[in-house]
């Protein structure tokens, strides 16, 4: 009875995956379709696994430049917003008082706003700053990422007994080294969580960096998105390998941290 | 470490200074300028409450807000009912339990603008080649009306969102104690009995966790609107967040623009202070 019962759910749960899984295969198989094949037929596989349209899509997204700029952008962020969250949440977890408590407050209030609402004044006023590029973009990361962050950290140095830093000060350690040295390190699955957290919103980011980056050869993979969609016919063939060569580092992201993923998301949420 | 050490400051100072230049500023700033005329350039002539007045005769955000409204709303119920179906699926003993997570989850990661084409292609391309097979009036010119674009967008979130409330009730259905379970089993309780009195009630903090967050996201959502409909058929699928960034930067009305910015940062806060409330309370109960 049970075991008919466990059967039945687990022919369910395939069947759902096999259509969760179907947008992904509609995209496959067109993308390597011609044009004229593809508004013949759009469900079965392809006559024959042509890469034409990889080619072009790879030379039209100048996919190794806008590859390199997304890694670029993501991974001195993701860096960055580690590093000062955990700083600051270091020292607002052991210096308690009404200071602390007031920026804790900031940061976490901070995490209300949509983007939306301040959108507009920031671009502005980064444009009269001149600072419209890259670096102003990473920088402006590590202004929406760090409340999340620094909420992450704080509950999990809450968890770091003091009289670790006590120690460590005694034998001649500064602030600086004993939070390099002793408390960075302890963090390291909390690093783990926020580095997800931040490397999955970053990397698929596009309102931000669409009124920030301006120049061509810095757009990131979303920027580049558009170019097979800004215009009224639309070439399925060539948009369908554009997006199937964008979701390839995800997939390869997926498969080597699929635990480590699910657990930071799970928890970033859960907290 | 004390407030008044140099350490202090310096270990705060990065986070301090980005989150103060990129959040704390424009939101004064943007708040200022959501009683002047400003245009980007001059700030303009204090008008008082004169662009929030405008607002409530302003159809197409008005438009805009119960689009969201609607479309949030049912996103909410479809993505936690499927959300809490799919945990209850792979959290029950069978083999492929860590696969069909993996499956479920798999769409998350992908931004929502690049998932959006992908469903822009299956609802016009593939749902008409199907249509057309087997017949189907009511598969053929999807996107083409309010209605289907409306549908559309539920389709898409609901199947990006499904596997990550999906992980959410797993935190919870997995925390749960299977002595209680087992103990119920044998007293001769069923299997609805089971999550109807035992199983329900203790993953009770989930779906307040689940629905706010699917309510924060939908309401706010942007990237899938822009790649799947991108606001039409004549801007009746546009969401508040698209119906914002067209007003600053299509018509160039930046001070209106910020006005709506603000009502949306009001409903948003509301949404989450609301969240707190009844978490805290619950706590208390507890």
């Amino acid at each position: 009875m049970r075991n008919r019962w466990n059967i039945k759910v687990e022919v369910l749960g395939v069947a759902l995956a096999i259509l969760w899984l179907l947008p992904f295969y509609l995209m496959f198989v067109n993308s390597f379709k011609s044009k004229k094949e593809i508004f013949l037929d759009t469900t079965s596989p392809p006559e024959a696994w042509s890469f034409d349209n990889y080619i072009v899509a790879f030379q039209e997204l100048d996919f190794l430049r806008t590859l390199f700029n997304s890694l670029l952008i993501t991974v001195v962020s993701v860096l960055l917003i580690v590093l000062f969250s955990a700083m600051a949440a270091y020292a607002l977890s052991r210096a308690k008082s009404k200071i602390s408590t007031f920026l804790f407050f900031l940061f976490v209030s901070a995490m209300l706003i949509p983007f939306q609402s301040v959108m507009i004044p920031l671009v502005t006023v980064f444009g009269q700053f001149d600072m419209l590029n890259r670096g102003g973009l990473i920088f402006m990361y590590i202004g929406f990422g760090a409340s999340l962050s620094i909420f992450l950290y704080h509950g999990a140095l809450n968890n770091v007994p003091k009289s670790l830093d006590e120690a460590a000060k005694i034998d001649g350690a500064n602030r600086w080294q004993v939070f390099w040295h002793i408390i960075f390190p302890i963090l390291k699955p909390i690093t783990v969580t926020v580095a997800i957290l931040n490397i999955i919103w970053i990397w698929n980011d596009y309102l931000l960096p669409s009124l920030v980056i301006n120049t061509t050869g810095s757009e990131t993979i979303p920027l580049k998105m558009f170019f097979f969609f800004g215009e009224y016919t639309k070439q399925w063939h060539l948009a369908l390998a554009g997006l199937t060569l964008a979701i390839i580092p995800v997939i390869i992201f997926y498969f080597f941290a699929q635990r480590s993923i699910i657990k930071g998301v799970s928890d970033g949420a859960v907290k | 470490m004390r407030t008044r050490d140099l350490s202090y400051w310096l270990f705060l100072a990065p986070v301090l200074l980005a989150l103060g230049l990129v959040v704390v500023v424009p939101m004064v700033l943007g708040l200022f300028y959501s009683f002047t005329a400003w245009n980007g350039i001059q700030t303009g002539e204090f008008v008082g409450f004169q662009n929030y007045i405008n607002l409530f005769t302003d159809e197409r955000f008005l438009d805009s807000l119960w689009f969201t409204t609607k479309f949030s709303v049912v996103s909410v119920i479809l993505i936690n009912f499927i959300g809490l179906s799919l945990a209850l699926i792979v959290t029950s003993k069978i083999k492929t339990s860590s696969l069909l997570r993996t499956t479920f989850f798999m769409p998350n990661l992908i931004g929502g603008l690049i998932l959006g084409f992908i469903w822009q292609f299956i609802f016009l391309k593939v749902f008409a080649s199907v249509g057309e097979a087997v017949g189907m009036e009511s598969l053929q010119a999807w996107l083409s009306t309010t209605e289907t674009g409306f549908w559309g967008l539920v389709i898409l979130m609901s199947w990006q969102m499904a596997g990550y409330i999906m992980v959410i009730y797993i935190a919870y259905l997995e925390g749960l104690p299977n002595e209680l379970i087992e103990a119920a089993e044998i007293d001769g309780a069923s299997t609805i009995q089971r999550f109807r009195y035992i199983i329900f009630p203790l993953v009770a903090p989930a779906f307040t966790v689940s629905m706010f967050l699917t309510l924060s996201n939908t309401f706010k959502l942007y990237d899938q609107n822009l790649s799947l409909t991108a606001g039409g058929p004549y801007n009746s699928t546009e969401m508040v967040a698209m119906e914002i960034f067209k007003t600053a930067f299509v018509q160039n009305a930046f001070a209106y623009a910020q006005a709506k910015a603000i009502i949306f940062f009001l409903i948003v806060a509301i949404i989450a202070l609301v969240q707190v409330y009844i978490n805290k309370r619950r706590e208390v109960e507890m």
